[in-house]
């Protein structure tokens, strides 16, 4: 056996022991070397948060950015070398709470990238407060009498906004959790993988047992062409469904943005043509 | 009875409607007729926030030399409704000629009449007053109507019907212009500089964009706002051609984002924008400084706070390109005067971010922006920009340190090592650490690469005037060409003018001729010296008087001069 080259040696890992992100962290890599890609031509993007910190312990490039704005990054990443694999993962708050609003938009755009959102409906970093994913009535320091807004639903945004790929995944769950990654790493266009896990230090409620309780997969005839039917499927608390909701062919952002036309090259490779700017000054007499 | 008016060598002309009305197409008609018919041109419109009504207003100078600037003088003053007259009363003087429908402005006094309503209804529509209205200027003017002829055509190409009728309001117009100069209502005489007729004519967001494409620009993210959008605009007519990636993005934030995103996968972006969204990409400006990625930001001045004045002008927001962004990094501010130094700076912008690994920030403004003129040529470059990507070794480390400060900036894709670019504090391979010794190591790094944007990569400041000045006028941005005029009409032996087309950082050449002037006088168009604070806190000197003006308004030329002849005879 041949070792994994997506594994980066000698990391001083920040997470807490029992942490869900180390069972994610393992699943990324074991994915992508079995997806046999090129640890050269893979960027990971992140935010700001514990499941921010995993692009530091995989061996790829990585763009480790602000809070919230790893989708833009990314789209832009993906636009500018299209012949690279871009992954944006971050968790909950990071990618549904700062970057909401990048996080509509970076679905409307379908950039032909990968979307892993850590979901352990808590702020791991700051301590235990309320992530947009929260249930009601769940009380942290800064919420002592419990949540009292409605949980974000990620997986109903994204299928109203008719997302190509959108999945959620429990880490738990080993076997099935790689195949849905590997899944929405191979999809070309925008994929979303909700990926629920336990905060074991500032999440008592939503924790490993809880999670295997409360999940069941979708049903085998469920058909994730029918947007209705994975919308329903969505909107379902009790128990929570983990699987392939939907998945749609759509055109993906960048090929259809109108510099890359006539000319395919990645920008790197570009150099403005002089000739031809002075002949659009000219244009101005 | 007046006197009768006579215009030797220049004609200030204003032509004032409300909003939908079509005073931008006026503009583009009558300017390009002036430049086709040999006169030199300055055009600058002031416009409301809004989409119909209120009262838009062009002023368009035309001479037999150049002109670039601002003037307040009306010479030919066209109405084109009735509230036109009282926005523009502060400007009408006694010699000023107002041309108006005699039916709305029975009331004005020495009213050259112009019945555009009625000659407008035997065309068709109201809006052939246009037509009309170009016409009798260009007739009063004493111009061939052949040049006029040709602009409409070229315009109007793409309908028949319209061309046809606007080429009938024009001949309307210029009948009744051509009877009034022969009652000798007035005299015009400009000669016109053949030279002209083959210049280029082109407004400020137009040379922005061009000196972007020139300095390898090929992404654009960005959020349309007031008065940047032109720029945005401009590239994304040309992404074809020019091979540009361009996106509205959702907003600022996403914007600048995707600007960095960019930068680290090999390409060359820029944002454009206003106070309010720079204001929102502060912290994205903050991650180019601590990841060290080039970065170009195109900030377009209007007026603040706030939503402010969103369609007038100030050179309010240099504080806030200074001081955007938390923490310690390098940055440059570029602020272009002319055309020129537009295209120029907006390419520099590209070369300095790259060579500095930093984010440069271009301020310019609404009056920049809107405002056209004929220049001879751009500064096009005889070479591409310089190819600064390096091949990675597997070794690679991002943030490798040197003596320069700069690490040789690898792309991920080209090369066979890792690009590890991370916002915490990292080390020289990118990775998160706290030890203090690296702290220090990176911020020194960061700060060093300040020298070379003070230094070598700087763009230099020019001096007109005497170098033997007693007394220094200094400029930066925008107000470069009414502050030159003013100078030069003056034309006091004692006064130079000190051009910074970079603010910030100074150079030791502009330090040396700020510390030097015996009298030290800045010019700004803001309310609380920016600029003037920012020598202060630079050079150690307090300038010894401010010029300023906030009304959302460019200085006029006028207005200098007046303001320097009182300076020299004190």
């Amino acid at each position: 056996m041949t070792a994994n080259p997506f594994i980066r040696e000698g990391c001083d890992i920040a997470w807490c022991p029992g942490c869900g992100n180390f069972g994610i962290l393992k699943l990324m890599s074991e994915a992508l070397a079995e997806l046999k890609l090129d640890p050269q031509q893979t960027v990971m993007v992140s935010g700001i948060g514990q499941a921010a910190k995993i692009p530091q312990y995989l061996q790829t490039h990585f763009f480790n950015g602000l809070h919230g704005r790893a989708l833009p990054v990314a789209t832009a990443i993906k636009a500018s070398n299209p012949t690279l694999t871009v992954i944006a993962e971050s968790g909950d708050g990071d990618m549904y709470g700062e970057g909401g609003n990048h996080f509509i938009h970076c679905i409307r755009r379908n950039p032909d990238l990968t979307n892993i959102v850590h979901n352990n409906m808590v702020y791991g970093l700051t301590k235990g407060q309320a992530s947009p994913t929260s249930q009601r009535g769940f009380a942290t320091p800064l919420q002592p009498a419990g949540v009292i807004l409605e949980p974000f639903n990620p997986l109903g945004v994204a299928i109203s906004l008719d997302a190509s790929f959108v999945a959620r995944a429990f880490v738990g769950h080993k076997e099935q959790t790689r195949d849905i990654l590997q899944q929405a790493i191979r999809h070309r266009g925008y994929a979303l993988v909700d990926l629920l896990q336990p905060c074991v230090t500032f999440n008592k409620l939503n924790s490993y047992q809880w999670f295997e309780a409360n999940t069941r997969y979708l049903d085998p005839d469920h058909d994730p062409g029918d947007r209705s039917q994975a919308f329903t499927r969505a909107i379902e608390e009790d128990p929570l469904r983990l699987g392939v909701f939907y998945r749609k062919d759509k055109p993906v952002f960048e090929e259809q943005l109108d510099g890359f036309k006539t000319d395919k090259r990645p920008l790197y490779q570009r150099q403005v043509d002089l000739a031809e700017l002075g002949k659009l000054v000219g244009e101005f007499t | 009875m007046r006197a009768q008016p006579t215009f030797n060598n220049e004609v200030s002309i204003v032509l004032c409607g409300e909003a939908g009305q079509g005073i931008q197409t006026i503009e583009t008609v009558l300017t390009g007729t002036l430049k086709a018919s040999g006169l030199h041109v300055f055009a600058t419109k002031e416009f409301m926030s809004r989409i119909r009504g209120g009262s838009n207003s062009t002023s368009i100078r035309a001479a037999t030399s150049p002109v670039r600037a601002y003037a307040e003088r009306i010479d030919l003053c066209v109405l084109l409704d009735r509230d036109a007259y009282p926005w523009l009363r502060p400007r009408i003087s006694p010699e000023t000629l107002v041309i108006g429908d005699p039916a709305v402005f029975a009331d004005v006094e020495g009213l050259l009449p112009l019945p555009l309503t009625e000659l407008a209804q035997q065309v068709g529509e109201k809006i052939y007053a246009n037509a009309i209205a170009c016409g009798f200027v260009t007739a009063l003017l004493g111009l061939e109507p052949t040049a006029l002829e040709a602009t409409l055509q070229q315009m109007f190409d793409s309908d028949r019907d319209v061309l046809a009728k606007n080429l009938r309001a024009a001949r309307l117009g210029r009948e009744r212009g051509e009877a009034a100069v022969s009652k000798k209502q007035l005299t015009c005489r400009i000669e016109a500089d053949a030279g002209v007729t083959g210049q280029l004519f082109l407004n400020g967001s137009q040379a922005v964009g061009l000196g972007a494409i020139a300095g390898g620009c090929n992404f654009i993210g960005s959020y349309p706002m007031s008065p940047s959008t032109g720029v945005l605009q401009f590239l994304a007519s040309y992404a074809e051609r020019f091979g540009i990636l361009v996106e509205q993005a959702e907003d600022e934030i996403s914007a600048i984002n995707m600007g960095l995103g960019s930068w680290y996968a090999g390409g060359r972006a820029m944002v454009s924008t206003s106070g309010g969204g720079f204001a929102l990409m502060g912290e994205g400006i903050s991650l180019a400084g601590g990841m060290e990625s080039p970065m170009v930001i195109h900030l377009a001045q209007r007026p603040g706070p706030a939503t402010g004045l969103p369609t007038r002008t100030e050179q309010g927001d240099l504080d806030l390109a200074l001081y955007a962004g938390h923490g310690e990094f390098p940055r440059a501010i570029l602020a272009p005067g002319t055309l020129e130094d537009a295209f120029d700076c907006a390419r520099q912008a590209f070369a300095m971010a790259d060579a500095s690994q930093s984010p440069v920030i271009l301020l310019t403004d609404q009056y920049l922006l809107d405002s056209s003129y004929n220049v001879p040529q751009l500064p096009i470059p005889a070479a591409p920009h310089e190819h600064r990507i390096v091949e990675t070794a597997a070794n690679y480390r991002r943030y490798a340190l040197t003596e320069s400060g700069l690490s040789p900036r690898g792309i991920p894709g080209y090369g066979r090592g890792l690009v590890c670019a991370d916002s915490d504090e990292h080390d020289q391979a990118g990775f998160i650490t706290e030890r203090s010794e690296v702290r220090v190591a990176m911020v020194d790094k960061r700060l060093k690469k300040l020298a070379l944007l003070r230094g070598e990569a700087a763009v230099p400041h020019r001096l007109f005037g005497p170098k033997n000045h007693r007394r220094l006028l200094v400029g930066w941005g925008s107000t470069r060409p009414a502050i030159e005029e003013a100078r030069a009409r003056v034309n006091d032996p004692e006064t130079a003018f000190l051009y910074c087309p970079q603010v910030y950082p100074l150079t030791a050449a502009v330090q040396q001729l700020l510390l030097r002037a015996q009298r030290l006088i800045v010019v700004e168009n803001n309310a609380t010296a920016q600029f003037a604070r920012l020598i202060q806190r630079e050079t150690g000197r307090l300038a010894d008087a401010d010029w300023l003006q906030y009304d959302g308004l460019p200085f006029s030329v006028e207005n200098l001069e007046t303001r320097l002849r009182q300076e020299v005879c004190s």
